[in-house]
């Protein structure tokens, strides 16, 4: 089987990336590994999706399904309940398909949209005992929008990411009583919009440098013992208490699914654990493009769309020859910025879109781009925070050596 | 009437009923858990010990050197993961003295190929040891094995050759007469002329109830961190620090299902059954492995634990009084030893308690159900040409397929719950523990064994993973 454009994962970055490309002339295949397209928008049951690309209010199923259609109306290949387990730098993928069996794919150029997964308990390694109840809020929220069960009827929310704060709100409508989001950090990870229409509007409270200090409970979760924590983030003994509960959901960070492409000399970023990449979503190696969040978390699932576009149409125009080859420069992180992306830009002309997150949440920063001495951007903003992924526009053929983006601060 | 009772369904209880099933002879396994090996049996480091730890001449010594030269071909037999990677334990410049105690010990025991390796020699086998480590004491017999699957297949063998296996089955009474003993349960009364206490951490209370010999334990707990298999590539063998008054100290060592493995600590605890894990443990573990290992990636932990050994004396305790046999206190090395002693107790204390062993014609060979990700393509195709569920993938993380959990679901000794899943297939062991696959292997269950969503644990009664429909409690 061969192929112009592979894209691996059918989710939204996945879908947008294969539409793009066919758009662009490419023959295309997705390979998605549940039953249907879509990924984990399917189980977003909420609204507020699509604000920014389809200028109008979606549940993420109804966004997935405007994506679905365009699948469907550009005859794009599909290959449902088939799992990518190996890949070449070569670009030769090793497919296990439900229907098909085991297949070999030889693509031109390959895109990978495989999203990401959660952090677990284990991996924030939680003191105490292992019962059920515990489970991640991504879990969770597939078991009761998916499948249809609810998953316990007193919760403690660990985490304050988005689907965390999704799920308290989720929880509670179907009568769960959530006592508590507990989160480790000073600040949110989450949208400022999620903890105002998810917590704030339900009461419920969110306690910050608070963490989950042991569970409880041998068969189910019976309680937790939650603490305030130092500079160090170790739970400060004075402040133990222990709340009950039957469920511990954890909402502590997003991984992208990076395990497929580990052992073929991509080059990684530490921050995001994405892949690095030029403004084209091309990786260090010729021919794979990332995008969406397997290249890095994205809070918007519009955000997500925008970039898998650009990366299909870049992916498209890479086989005919016409991807600029030019040479690199850097996109160097200053102070108080955590990453920002692309890491490379390719020398030339139009607009470069650079996301970036912030490192802390300051008040009133001014962001500042530099290319050597010159300042190419400089803006003062108003209250900027990790949760919130922030772009600026610059002029490629101002981009002349490596750039930096920082941030000048009076206050945090 | 039975002619042994088993109690306890950890690696000694189902390694005696194995044995046993060679042997013309009625055998019963009462295990108070939903599935075997889920004690001190499932939470171990998974070593099979080379055997110079134990002073010459003890139990442990005995056991552990026969044991672990029966492993090899058990788990071959068995279709168990058994890799005989070999063990370090490691010193600085200060620990030659002990690393020679150890060998000679060895030699003692009747270990082969121990040998004595300077640094230089140690970096070019294993190359991420600490700064301050100088010499190691290399053993080429120590291996690791999965020991979970190591108990659920010796009970399966047991069962196919006739052993009836008893889960969830708590002991409220026994009493003693003369024809042997009657046990009472809530799944009913057995009787047994031989009864066998295996009962792990529980062995005391049982002991007790049978008026048995007195056993005094300590239960020592040990905190573990399990790491990606990324971290596999970086270590070659099980590395030990010196042992203290402790115990072996924290090791650190490949597993034999390709993860790290990093523990244990030693901390004494009131009850046999109190695995939490603690911070303290945990934040130890991490600084004692330093002294062998450097940089240890503790980024990479997917999973913690903790498992409770239950200590009686300075030695394991197999006796035999009467009709009543008695293995506990069975700690480090008893993975190591449980072959030999399963062995032992079948061939010489069971006879010893009046039971005439004859031999079966036709021991039955365990079923040893295919795994997909160990399979060449080509292997993989022709399973497939056979059965398309094994070309769709349940759990992402380890890569197994529909085929394989069906084969569980099947199999003789039929897991009741998502860890015993697990445990036998490894599906939600992986990176994302579940995240992905929980639901799926819930779908599976439901569809092919008719268990509603809410009756699914996640390990025995009282931990059902879902409590009730959407809406169900809000009408």
């Amino acid at each position: 089987m061969n192929y112009d454009v592979v894209v691996i994962g059918g989710g939204p970055a996945g879908m947008a990336a294969a539409v793009s490309a066919k758009e662009n002339g490419a023959n295309v295949l997705i390979i998605e590994r549940d039953n249907k397209l879509g990924g984990i928008l399917n189980q977003c049951i909420h609204n507020g999706f699509g604000l920014h690309y389809f200028k109008t209010e979606l549940t993420g199923p109804e966004y997935a399904d405007r994506f679905v259609q365009k699948v469907n109306e550009l005859k794009i290949d599909v290959m449902l309940n088939a799992f990518v387990i190996d890949i070449t730098a070569n670009k030769k993928l090793t497919v296990i398909s439900a229907e098909k069996g085991l297949l070999e794919i030889q693509s031109k150029a390959v895109i990978l949209a495989m999203g990401c997964r959660e952090r677990t308990a284990g991996a924030i390694a939680i003191p105490g005992d292992r019962p059920a109840g515990v489970w991640t809020a991504g879990l969770a929220q597939r078991l009761s929008n998916i499948e249809g069960y609810m998953v316990g009827r007193k919760v403690v929310i660990l985490g304050s990411g988005d689907i965390g704060l999704i799920m308290a709100r989720r929880m509670t409508f179907e009568g769960a009583k959530v006592q508590m989001v507990c989160e480790i950090l000073p600040y949110s990870s989450g949208l400022k919009r999620n903890i105002v229409q998810c917590l704030d509007d339900f009461n419920i409270p969110l306690y910050f440098s608070t963490t989950i200090a042991e569970i409880k409970g041998k068969q189910r979760v019976e309680g937790v013992v939650v603490a305030q924590v130092d500079e160090k983030m170790r739970p400060i003994e004075s402040t133990k208490r222990y709340v009950e509960c039957d469920t511990v959901l954890l909402s502590v960070g997003l991984i992208p699914e990076n395990d497929l492409v580990r052992d073929i000399g991509m080059e990684f970023h530490p921050k995001t654990n994405g892949a690095v990449v030029n403004d084209f979503r091309q990786t260090s190696v010729d021919g794979i493009f990332s995008c969406g969040n397997v290249l890095h978390v994205h809070d918007l699932v519009d955000n997500v769309s925008n970039e898998s576009i650009l990366a299909g149409e870049c992916a498209a125009r890479y086989i005919k020859g016409e991807l600029p080859k030019g040479e690199t420069v850097n996109v160097i992180p200053g102070k108080g910025i955590g990453y920002a992306l692309p890491q490379k830009i390719v020398k030339g002309s139009g607009e470069v879109k650079i996301f970036y997150r912030v490192d802390n949440v300051y008040k009133k920063p001014k962001v500042v781009v530099k290319c050597g001495e010159k300042t190419l951007y400089e803006k003062r903003g108003m209250i900027m925070a990790p949760g919130e992924m922030e772009n600026v526009v610059l002029n490629k053929s101002d981009i002349t050596s490596d750039i930096s983006v920082s941030l000048e601060v009076d206050e945090k | 009437m039975y002619d042994v009772l088993i109690i306890g369904g950890g690696v000694i209880g189902c390694a005696i009923a194995r044995e046993l099933t060679k042997y013309k002879l009625d055998v019963v396994l009462l295990e108070k858990e939903e599935d075997v090996s889920c004690g001190a049996s499932k939470a171990n480091s998974g070593i099979v010990h080379a055997g110079y730890d134990a002073e010459p001449n003890t139990k442990k010594a005995i056991f552990n050197v026969l044991g672990s030269r029966m492993y090899p071909d058990l788990a071959r037999e068995l279709g168990v993961p058994y890799k005989n990677i070999g063990s370090l334990v490691l010193g600085d410049r200060n620990g030659l003295v002990t690393l020679k105690e150890l060998l000679a010990r060895g030699e003692k025991n009747g270990v082969k190929g121990l040998e004595i390796l300077d640094r230089k020699k140690l970096l070019e086998i294993e190359p991420n040891i600490s700064d301050e480590v100088e010499y190691g004491l290399y053993a080429p017999t120590a291996a690791v094995v999965s020991p979970y699957q190591m108990t659920v297949a010796l009970a399966e063998q047991a069962a196919v050759n006739g052993a009836k296996i008893e889960l969830e089955c708590q002991i409220s009474k026994i009493e003693k007469n003369k024809s042997g003993y009657s046990v009472f349960t809530n799944k009913g009364q057995f009787d047994a002329k031989v009864l066998i206490n295996a009962a792990g951490y529980g062995a005391d209370k049982i002991s007790e109830m049978c008026n048995g010999p007195k056993i005094d334990y300590v239960f020592t707990r040990g905190d573990y961190f399990v790491l990606d298999t990324v971290e596999r590539k970086k270590y070659n063998h099980t590395c030990f620090p010196l042992p203290n008054e402790k115990g072996k100290g924290c090791l650190v060592s490949p597993s034999a299902d390709g993860n790290v493995i990093v523990g244990p600590t030693a901390i004494n605890v009131k009850l046999g059954d109190d695995t939490a894990t603690q911070a303290e443990g945990l934040n130890y573990v991490k600084q004692d492995t330093a002294r062998i290992i450097k940089n240890v990636n503790f980024r990479n932990v997917i999973r913690v634990f903790s498992g409770v050994r239950a200590v009686a004396g300075n030695d394991f305790i197999i006796r035999q009084d009467d009709n009543l046999i008695t293995v506990a206190g069975i700690c480090s090395p008893g993975l190591s030893s449980a072959p030999a002693i399963a062995k032992h107790v079948a061939e010489e204390l069971v006879t010893k308690a009046g039971l005439k062993l004859v031999k079966k014609e036709n021991f039955i060979p365990r079923y040893i159900p295919p795994v997909t990700r160990e399979m060449s393509k080509k292997e993989w195709e022709k399973l497939i040409a056979v059965n398309p569920a094994y070309s769709k993938i349940v759990c992402r993380c380890e890569k197994v397929t529909e085929g394989e959990i069906l084969d569980a679901l099947n199999s003789p000794l039929k897991p009741k719950s998502l860890d015993a899943v697990k445990r036998r297939v490894r599906a939600g062991m992986g990176r994302c523990q579940g995240g992905f696959c929980t639901s799926r292997i819930m779908e599976i269950i439901n569809r092919e064994c008719g268990v509603p969503f809410t009756k699914i644990t996640k390990k025995g009664k009282g931990s059902e993973i879902v409590v009730c429909e959407i809406k169900e409690e809000t009408k």
